[in-house]
């Protein structure tokens, strides 16, 4: 789960991270009232979306009064903001967040996730701030520092000191390095974060070191455990049929084919939409029902994926392990009737009670082309759609 | 021969008395594997069809035996019954549970370092050896007795590779889930280590998924180390970037992980690349020439 940069900069102050004094705001009134609290003089107004380059893309703006302010709240609010990762159709900008403006002197990157490879917590620190650290790892990775962080001792004082020296940071703002990074991951750790990026890290004139900007995301896993996160939960920033999905605790994800798939297990399901492709068309999306699903779950399961109107065809593909393959022919069934099913449906049993399932579906009285295998399912919803 | 897990092996199952934990381990049961004793804190002392159930697993390990430990708690409580696992000294633990938190299972990992227990999962579909041992969740029926090692990060995508050999008329050997977190207990490389030591085992099917570099590493330890053929093929070809495909693991991020760097790296290591899932026992026919 991702959070807007004004909730991150929350966490992150109540953790003693430091950050710029700021408002949120949802109408152009809001945000004059919040740069005149902010004191009157200079601020920067950013639009609150769930993706990165506001900037370069003018959702970020400097104000010198709160009328300007205001001026760029009206332009801001409503308006659609396209970056290089909102992807072309560009993400509307609902809320903006109102910050005291700062001297800056250096910028830095500092970012911590989880890594796979240690199985630990490692911080990403590098004197490249304001560019994406993927660039930053493609063109000198050398300029990347990075600190393991044992989790039975937590971060080291140590290891901020090292990445400070490392950064080049001035002795006065050694300390404050420390101090910020030590925040950062107490941040990160107490709300079970999957990922944590300051960029960028500031350096002001006066020597001091402030978040400028910051992303969280959470491991969704976690989230039981921290009310207060959840309730960070901005859908609107969401795909509607994947939040639809989450709540029928499906496994959905859009994608930008015309065959809709339903599968059991993700990595199966990644397999199937393989083969589509495989076959010479593409799938309109990842959906993994899970192992315990029941009649009504499927039956979601396919009003969620026929609610995509680019779906042409849909390939049902189940092997049934817990999942017993009857459960699912007459969640298919059922759901077909409900729907009133306009589109080819191929559908591939095997497994628990494969008998059941394949004389449920022949019985249904529905047009179902039932077929043998992967390979036979994949060839006959293709050929079906006509692709 | 096989790997892990034979015909000797004493099992437990900690969650017990949930449904999960009830369903499979009457299915293992049936299977013909020796389930010797559960755990559930607060019903020690009570059975479950006939299997002793106590209350810690150190008591179930020294009034049983139990070698070998699967775990069907909750995600919530799942991390503490695997350190519970490995505190008793239990040689094989097997975390079935998927979704437990990623931070935990960064401090299990901590936790098992310098322990006597191997860990595999969380998050797996568990470890069968057909015809002696099934500990986990898949179909028994689908496993035939052979000679073809299975190792994968998925669970259905596996049941679906011993099917497609058992049809060719290819028994497995063993066939084990390492899981489909982020954080896991046993790598594929480990894994790869004890099919090419086990006489029994003449190729080996490896399934890998998008996300992390897991597969990468198995390709070098392949080059580096394996005389048997291994087939392997990767899920999510098809997948897009900075997207969860169901599996906490399996994500593109930062451009990293994507199912072609780790083709590439198979192929470089001279493994038989499965172009299509629905290949799986064909392409590891023609590997084993």
């Amino acid at each position: 789960m991702n959070i807007h940069e004004y909730q991150a900069k929350e966490i992150l102050r109540k953790n003693g991270v430091a950050v710029l004094d700021g408002r949120v705001a949802t109408t152009p009134d809001e945000a004059e009232a919040a740069a005149k609290e902010l004191g009157g003089g200079l601020c920067v107004v950013k639009a609150q979306i769930h993706a990165g380059g506001r900037g370069k893309a003018g959702g970020v703006k400097l104000a010198k009064t709160p009328q300007e302010a205001r001026a760029h709240a009206t332009a801001l609010l409503g308006s659609t903001l396209v970056t290089h990762q909102t992807g072309p159709e560009g993400k509307e900008v609902q809320k903006i967040f109102v910050e005291q403006g700062c001297d800056i002197d250096q910028e830095f990157y500092l970012g911590m996730v989880i890594d796979r490879a240690t199985a630990r917590v490692t911080v990403m620190a590098s004197s490249e701030g304001g560019v994406e650290i993927e660039e930053v790892a493609e063109r000198s990775p050398e300029k990347i520092l990075r600190a393991t962080i044992d989790p039975a001792v937590g971060f080291g004082d140590f290891q901020g000191r090292q990445l400070a020296y490392g950064l080049g940071l001035p002795k006065d703002s050694v300390n404050k390095a420390v101090a910020f990074m030590r925040g950062l991951y107490r941040a990160f750790s107490e709300s079970d974060a999957s990922m944590a990026e300051i960029n960028p890290l500031v350096l002001t004139k006066s020597g001091d070191l402030v978040a400028l900007d910051a992303k969280m995301g959470f491991d969704d896993n976690a989230l039981f455990r921290h009310a207060d996160i959840r309730e960070m939960r901005d859908v609107t920033e969401e795909n509607e049929k994947e939040v639809a999905a989450s709540k029928f605790d499906l496994n959905y994800i859009a994608l930008d084919g015309n065959i809709g798939c339903m599968v059991n297990g993700a990595g199966l399901a990644m397999a199937t939409m393989d083969i589509i492709k495989h076959y010479g068309a593409e799938p309109a999306n990842f959906l993994d029902v899970g192992g315990g699903a029941t009649t009504e779950k499927v039956t979601e399961a396919f009003k969620i994926i026929l609610s995509d109107e680019n779906v042409k065809g849909v390939l049902v593909n189940i092997f049934g392990g817990i999942m017993r393959c009857d459960v699912v022919a007459n969640g298919v069934v059922e759901a077909a009737k409900q729907v009133n099913l306009s589109v080819p449906l191929v559908v591939r049993l095997e497994g628990t009670n494969v008998e059941l399932g394949k004389t449920i579906l022949a019985e249904s009285g529905l047009d179902i082309i039932p077929a043998d295998d992967l390979a036979d399912g994949a060839k006959k919803i293709v050929e079906a759609i006509g692709a | 021969m096989s790997i892990l897990v034979d015909k000797n092996t004493k099992v437990l199952t900690q969650g017990i008395t949930g449904s999960t934990g009830q369903l499979h381990t009457r299915g293992c049961r049936d299977y013909g594997t020796q389930m010797v004793a559960g755990v559930t804190p607060g019903r020690g002392g009570t059975d479950f069809e006939g299997i002793p159930i106590f209350n810690t697993v150190m008591e179930a390990v020294a009034e049983t035996g139990a070698n070998a430990s699967v775990i069907y708690v909750p995600p919530p409580f799942a991390a503490d019954a695997i350190m519970e696992a490995v505190d008793a000294e239990v040689a094989l633990v097997i975390c079935i549970t998927e979704g437990i938190p990623v931070l935990d299972m960064v401090r299990v990992k901590r936790y098992l370092a310098g322990k006597k227990s191997r860990l595999i999962g969380p998050n797996c579909p568990g470890v069968i050896t057909p015809g002696e041992c099934k500990i986990g969740i898949m179909p028994g029926y689908i496993h035939t007795p052979g000679a073809i090692g299975v190792v994968s990060r998925s669970g259905t995508l596996t049941y679906e590779a011993v099917h497609q050999l058992t049809q060719l008329g290819i028994g497995q050997s063993s066939c084990v889930g390492i899981g489909g977190d982020p954080v896991n207990g046993t790598g594929f490389i480990d894994v790869l280590r004890l099919f090419q030591d086990d006489p029994q085992t003449e190729g080996v099917v490896l399934i890998g998924e998008i996300g992390g570099s897991a597969e990468e590493a198995a390709a070098a330890f392949i080059k580096e180390h394996m005389t048997k053929p291994v087939a392997a093929f990767i899920a999510g070809q098809t997948a897009p970037k900075g997207k969860r495909m169901g599996h906490a693991g399996a994500i593109i991020a930062g451009g990293k992980g994507t199912a072609a760097e780790k083709v590439q790296a198979f192929r470089d290591a001279g493994v038989a690349i499965i172009s299509s899932p629905a290949e799986m026992g064909k392409t590891m026919a023609a590997a084993l020439g």
